[in-house]
Formats: structure tokens, sequence, C-alpha cells
């Protein structure tokens, strides 16, 4: 059972990440490659249908841990409490600024919102990217199973870390560049002319940079948990994954030189759910490791909630899954294609 | 300020902000089906541009719905880990739920509802509002079967480690709590649509302005509205307070001003209370009506505060006493209202009686109040427990965040808020001065992109 739920969460935060991704990645970008206000409302409308949809996994994946894992989710709530107090903001601030541009017809509310817009999506980018280094480094748990840390302290990996410190710093930027990329090949399936050309530049761009920080990233871990390939070495077969990682990047740079910007995208896709299959890989059956004492670790066992819960929820999850996936593919065929103006704002 | 205060103010602060906008949510939403249903059946275009005005509002109002809503799942983490630790296997259930069931039909027909239109046939258009109204009073029932719980706990167990467990997941859903407060909430928050659509009725009636459209808002509202107000009380509001009475009596006694158990038991109607002495001080009562409306009695003995120990009050108690005198007394006043302006309305006299125009207009935010005094009448009145007789309040919050970082939080929520708020007021304001005829014609122009 708890091998069971531990991967149906981490299926809810690929697609998360997956699908919310394109959209930060869209926010990031848009001030930098759509110049006109036309090629701005262009960019807004690739994701106007379909952001808030994608944004149900974060709540549909919280809510699934919630029950699931109770001890992991009241633990790590409460230790990173700002940070994901700041990410609450961050989500309310990126909404109102997708949202409210389009209500507003004086122009200086509109750039203002455009800039709340990517204010938001590139500070969520990297508190993700921090979010996850956090857990793969680990945090100073106590014997009862929480506890509370700082945004930063003095930037190391000691006893007494912050949210924020090298590595999770190197884990923000990385998710920053990915999100972006991921974004850029995104505007580039669905748009045309010249905000096209420009998303695909910019993804040449950003797909070198991913590759050096990816590279980076692997001896940057290793540095921050010594056991993080343990997993690894024991079920040698794992290291499909990272195989993967590197073979999706360079998918993207293959299509993406090709100009065959939906294979790119695919590829991008890839990319992410593989990078946090690898951690969930190295995780397991961990999921929030301790910085000092291993004893203290939060393990699936730990966290668990009881079976009779977890018997029907496998019941309703499975069925209530059909169904959203049901709506997200009536939702993506309804808004299909690139996206224009002069089509009333969804071409086919 | 103690941190276990600072974290209650937190939940409490932002929890009531948030139900500023399902409520309505909820309430048009029910209206806008009303509204495309007779726009089908009789072809009435007007009616449909009716419906398209007030998606306009529902729209906004959704986003901030969905915006502020977001904070309230994590909340439970973070800033009331313990007891989220324990409970998760019961209330985390319902609210992945909600998640999974609801929120994901909300946001993928709703963008279909919004900027469907000329793409979809009008049964299909027709079957996207529905959908959506379908998935809020979905979500509705999912959160109010976690509260439930909360006040109410049924079928759990508590595993070794302290845990509680579901023993029966139907038993959970079927809490007879769960769904006389479901009634009463729902009811409550289609009050506050059915005013919204009256208000801006009696605003264009009254200025003479989109008066035909006025009129059509008028006779959806005051029907629905006639309809909840009298639902709000009976018999949903009547059913709430007798299972209150037999399992919370305690609530029941501070909520009635009752610091003392009696024979025929008085009401309360105005008054202050007096913790020190234990009275109402200016007190206006009318006899035996407290025994009469919760054992069909006038004799009955109710038990008052004198029974329960002093460390199980709710507190804070003339707050709890307060809103829900504010929330009975606002409830008798809208089914006044609405009564009397049914009554105008069957006979063809309400778009020309001013008298009746004005209360209309004016008496939109009273639902708001009314509705958040309801809420506090509920969360209050469960103190000093979290979980009912299970978990003690102070056993509930986060001990690893401090005083410190709760207030940071707070005081970061109310300013977000605030800026909300200024923004809602001045986009709505914005539809409404416009009107049903423009927003018509400029969606054409400007397909908007709330999705």
């Amino acid at each position: 059972m708890g091998f069971i739920w531990f991967w149906l969460v981490a299926l809810m935060i690929v697609a998360y990440v997956v699908l919310d991704g394109f959209d930060i990645g869209v926010g990031i970008l848009h001030p930098f490659l759509a110049r006109t206000e036309e090629e701005r409302q262009i960019s807004v409308r690739t994701i106007g249908p379909v952001w808030d949809g994608n944004e149900v996994w974060l709540i549909a994946a919280g809510g699934t841990l919630f029950f699931a894992f109770p001890l992991l989710y009241a633990s790590a709530f409460s230790g990173f409490y700002l940070a994901l107090m700041i990410v609450l903001w961050l989500l309310i601030m990126r909404a109102l600024g997708i949202e409210l541009r389009m209500h507003m017809e004086i122009r200086v509310w509109r750039a203002f919102f455009d800039g709340v817009f990517f204010i938001s999506s590139l500070l969520l980018a990297v508190l993700y990217g921090a979010a996850l280094a956090n857990v793969i480094r680990g945090v100073p748990l106590g014997e009862d199973g929480y506890f509370f840390l700082p945004l930063w302290t003095n930037w190391r990996i000691g006893p007494e870390p912050g949210i924020l410190d090298w590595y999770t710093v190197i884990g923000g930027v990385l998710a920053l560049v990915a999100l972006a990329l991921h974004g850029a090949l995104y505007l580039a399936v669905k748009t045309e002319a010249n905000l096209q050309l420009r998303a695909r530049s910019a993804a040449m761009y950003l797909s070198v940079a991913l590759l050096g920080l990816t590279v980076v990233s692997l001896p940057a871990t290793i540095a921050a948990r010594r056991d993080g390939l343990d997993n690894y070495w024991a079920h040698p077969l794992a290291f499909v994954v990272p195989a993967l990682v590197f073979g999706a990047l360079v998918g993207i740079m293959v299509f993406s030189r090709k100009q065959d910007d939906r294979k790119a995208f695919a590829c991008s896709c890839m990319y992410l759910a593989m990078m946090l299959v690898g951690a969930a890989v190295a995780l397991y059956p961990r999921l929030l490791p301790s910085s000092s004492d291993s004893a203290n670790d939060i393990t699936i066992q730990k966290a668990l909630s009881g079976p009779h819960t977890l018997h029907v929820g496998l019941v309703w999850w499975a069925f209530g899954m059909a169904l959203a996936i049901m709506y997200f593919v009536i939702v993506y065929r309804m808004f299909r294609g690139k996206v224009s103006l002069e089509h009333g704002g969804y071409g086919h | 300020m103690t941190a276990l205060l600072l974290h209650r103010i937190h939940f409490g602060f932002t929890i009531t902000y948030h139900y500023l906008f399902p409520q309505l949510t909820v309430g048009l939403a029910l209206l806008i089906v009303v509204l495309k249903s007779i726009a089908l059946r009789n072809q009435d275009e007007r009616y449909n541009q009716a419906a398209r005005f007030w998606a306009r509002i529902f729209a906004i109002n959704f986003l901030l719905g969905v915006v502020t809503g977001i904070p309230m799942e994590f909340q439970f983490g973070t800033n009331w880990s313990q007891f989220a630790r324990v409970t998760g296997g019961v209330i985390g259930q319902p609210l992945a739920m909600e998640g999974v069931f609801s929120f994901f039909l909300e946001s993928a027909f709703l963008g279909l509802f919004l900027f469907g239109e000329r793409r979809l046939s009008p049964l299909a258009h027709w079957a996207s509002a529905f959908l959506v109204f379908l998935g809020s009073w979905i979500s509705g029932y999912f959160i109010i079967v976690s509260n439930a719980w909360m006040q109410h706990p049924v079928a759990y167990r508590v595993l070794p480690n302290g845990q509680y467990e579901v023993t029966s997941f139907w038993g959970l859903l079927t809490n007879p709590w769960a769904l006389i407060q479901y009634a009463h909430n729902m009811s409550g928050a289609v009050i506050t649509g059915a005013f919204a659509m009256c208000a801006v009725g009696a605003f264009y009636v009254l200025e003479d302005r989109f008066s035909e459209s006025g009129k059509i808002f008028l006779r959806v509202g005051v029907v629905a509205g006639v309809i909840a107000c009298i639902a709000q009380i009976f018999p949903t509001g009547d059913m709430q307070g007798k299972y209150m009475a037999k399992h919370q009596s305690a609530a029941v006694a501070a909520m009635e001003g009752l610091f003392h158990t009696e024979r025929g038991a008085g009401i309360v109607l105005l008054g202050q209370p007096n913790e020190q002495k234990q009275t109402i001080d200016n007190p206006l009562v009318v006899n035996d009506v407290l025994s009469f409306l919760i054992y069909g009695t006038p004799k009955a003995v109710v038990e008052g505060l004198d029974r329960v120990p002093r460390d199980q009050w709710p507190e804070p108690l003339p707050l709890l006493y307060y809103a829900y005198h504010i929330m009975a007394g606002l409830g008798t006043y809208f089914a006044l209202l609405m009564a009397v302006a049914a009554f105008l309305l069957w006979r063809g006299k309400l778009f020309a009686t001013r008298w009746a125009l004005w209360p209309l207009m004016l008496s939109f935010p009273l639902p708001y109040i009314a509705n958040t005094a309801g809420w506090m009448t509920a969360e209050i009145g469960r103190q000093p427990w979290v979980v009912y007789g299970l978990i003690r309040t102070s056993a509930g919050y986060s001990k690893n965040v401090s005083a410190g970082n709760g207030l940071f939080t707070l005081l970061g929520f109310m300013g977000m808020y605030s800026a909300l708020s200024i923004l809602f007021v001045i986009l709505v304001y914005h539809i409404i001065a416009n009107g049903p005829e423009r927003a018509a014609s400029a969606q054409v122009a400007e397909p908007f992109t709330v999705a």
C-alpha cells in the first residue's frame, strides 16, 4: 500500500510540474519574447483556458498527501512554513496577473499585471526547485517528526541549514531554466510568426544552459547527500532514469534544431518527469530524510495512513483520475492548434 | 499574543475572507443555470444576455475564490500540523476528493462556459453551465463533510499511533450533521446570490438604465430569494438548532446566552452577555420560546452553561453570542423583505414600488454578514475543541511555528487581501456600470480569458 501511494503522489506531482510548468515558463519568458501588445495577448491566451486546471493538480496532490501521509504533510508544511506561505502569495499574484490584464483597458494596468505575472512565475520556479532540493538534502528533523527552517542561515549545508543554501539555490536556478525552456517550447508549439521564432531561439540558448546545469547538479547532489546514489547502486536498472534525463535533453536540442516543436516539447515533458522520478527513486522509501540522524527520517512506513483509508482511497482516486483525464482531453482538444487574435482567440 | 491565538486568527481570518467569494459562486452558479434554462426553454435571448452578464461577475468572483482557497488547503499543515497529523486519515480524504472530483470539473467547464458560447450548441453551453454548478455544489459538500466531522465526529477509530482512521467511508459521507449543515449552508449561499441579483436589478430599475435586464434580475432573484430565505429558517435552520442542542448543548447555551438551566427557557432577543455575573445585561426576552423551539413544548428544560464544566465553555463566549444573534436577526429580516417583494412581484407591482426596491438594492452586503456570522457560530461554538470532544484546539496548532512567524504571514495575508478587495470592487463595479448590453458586445470584441 505504501509503495502504491508513494508512486501515486509522485505521479500527481509530475503531472503538476509538467502541466503548470509550461504556463509558469510562459510567464517567465513573455516579457522578453512578446514585444507588442498583440503578442502579449497571444502569449497569455496560449495558457488562458488551461492554467487553472493545471494548478488543480497541486491542490489534488496536496490533498492526497494529506490523507495518505498525514505525518509528512504536517511536518513538511509546518517546517517549510515561510517558503510555503510565499509560494501561496505568489500563486495568488500569478493568477491575478494572468486574468486581470484582460479586464483592464488601461495600458499602465496591463503593464503592471504583466510585471506581476512575470515576477511571480519566476520566483515560483525558483522556489519549486529549491523545495525539491531541500527534500533531497534533508532537514533537521527532531525525534517528534517536526522541524522548522528559516529562509536562510549561512548558505551552507550544515547542522543548521536554511531553506536556501548553495545547493538549493542551484536547484532553484535549474528549475527556473528548465521551466523557462518548457514554456519556450510550448509557445513555439502554440504560436506563429515572430513570436514562434523568438521562442525557438530562446529554447536553443536555454537548452544549452540546462544541459550545463543538469551536469553540475549531479556532483552537487552527491556532495549534499552522500547516500544519494545508494538506491541506484542497489538496483542498477534504475540508472535508466538519469539516462532518460540526458536522452530527453538531447532530444530537445535535436528536435528544436529541426523545428519539430511538438516533439521537442514532448522531450521537455520527459525531462521534467524523469528528473522528478530520479529524485523519487533516490528517496524511496524515505519521504523526507533527516539531515543529521537517519533514525529520524520520515519514511513511508512511519507516515502512512490507516489501511481502511487507503483501500477506500484507491477506489475513488482511480475513478476521479479517470474523470480528470477525460476533462483534460476535452479541454485541450477544444483549444488545440495555434493561437491567434483574428479567429476570436483560439484558431484551428 | 500567544502562538495559539495567532494561529486561530490566521485560519479564522483567511477562511472568513475566502468564504466571501464561494458563497456568491455557489449561489450564482445555480441562478445562472436558471437563466440559461429559461433562455433554452423559451428561446428567449434576453435571458442569455442576462446569463452572460452574470457570467462576467461570476468569473472574477470565481478567480478570487480560487486564489484565496488554495491557502486553506495548505493551512491545515502549516498552522495546524498537530491536528493534521492525527486526523489526516479522516478529513484529508474529503479534502482530496474535493480537488479530484470538483476542482477538475469546475476548471475544465468554466473555460468552456465562458468562451465556448459561439462554438458550442445552446444545449452544450447549457450543459457546461450546469457542470460548473455541479462542481461548485460538490465542492461545498466535501468541505462540509470535513467540517462536520470536526463538529460531530462519526465513523472513526483511533490507531495505536494515535492517528484517527475512518471505519466506514459511507458513514463519514452521510454524517447527519453534514447533511443538515450542507442544506443550511447552501441555502445561505443562494440567499447571497439572490440578493446580489436583486440589488443589481433594483439599481437598474431605479436608475432607469438597462431596466429590461433589471426586471429579469429582480424576477429571478426574488423568486429564488424567497424560497431560499424560508428554507434557511425552516426546515434547515430549525433542524440544525435541534441537532446542535442534542449534541453540542454547551454551544447552544452560549449562543442563546443561557447561563442557568431553566424549565420554560425564554429566548433573548437583545442584550449583552456578562460572563462575570453570568447574566444578560439589558435583556429583551420572550418567555418559553427557546424551550419550544428546541423541544416543541414551552415547558421543557433547557440545559444552561451551569451544566458545562467551566474549562469546556466555548470561547470567546460573547462573540459566539453576538454572531448567532446577528445571523438569526438578519435571517428574519431577509425572509420578511423577500416575502414582501415576492408578494409585490406576484401582484405585478414590484417594479414600480420604490420603497421595496431601495431595500432590495441596499441589502446585498447583509447576506455576507449573515453567512459569516453563521460560520462563526459554528466554529466558535465548537470551541474549546478542534474535534468536538476529542482534540482540544490548544493541542492542534503547529508548535514549531513561532508566534512571530505566524504574525508575519498573518500581516502578509491582510495586506494582500486588502489589495484584492480593492481590485474586486473596481472590477465588479466596472461590469455593473457598463451594463448587460455592453457586456454582450464587449465579449465579442474581446473574449476574456478567465478559465
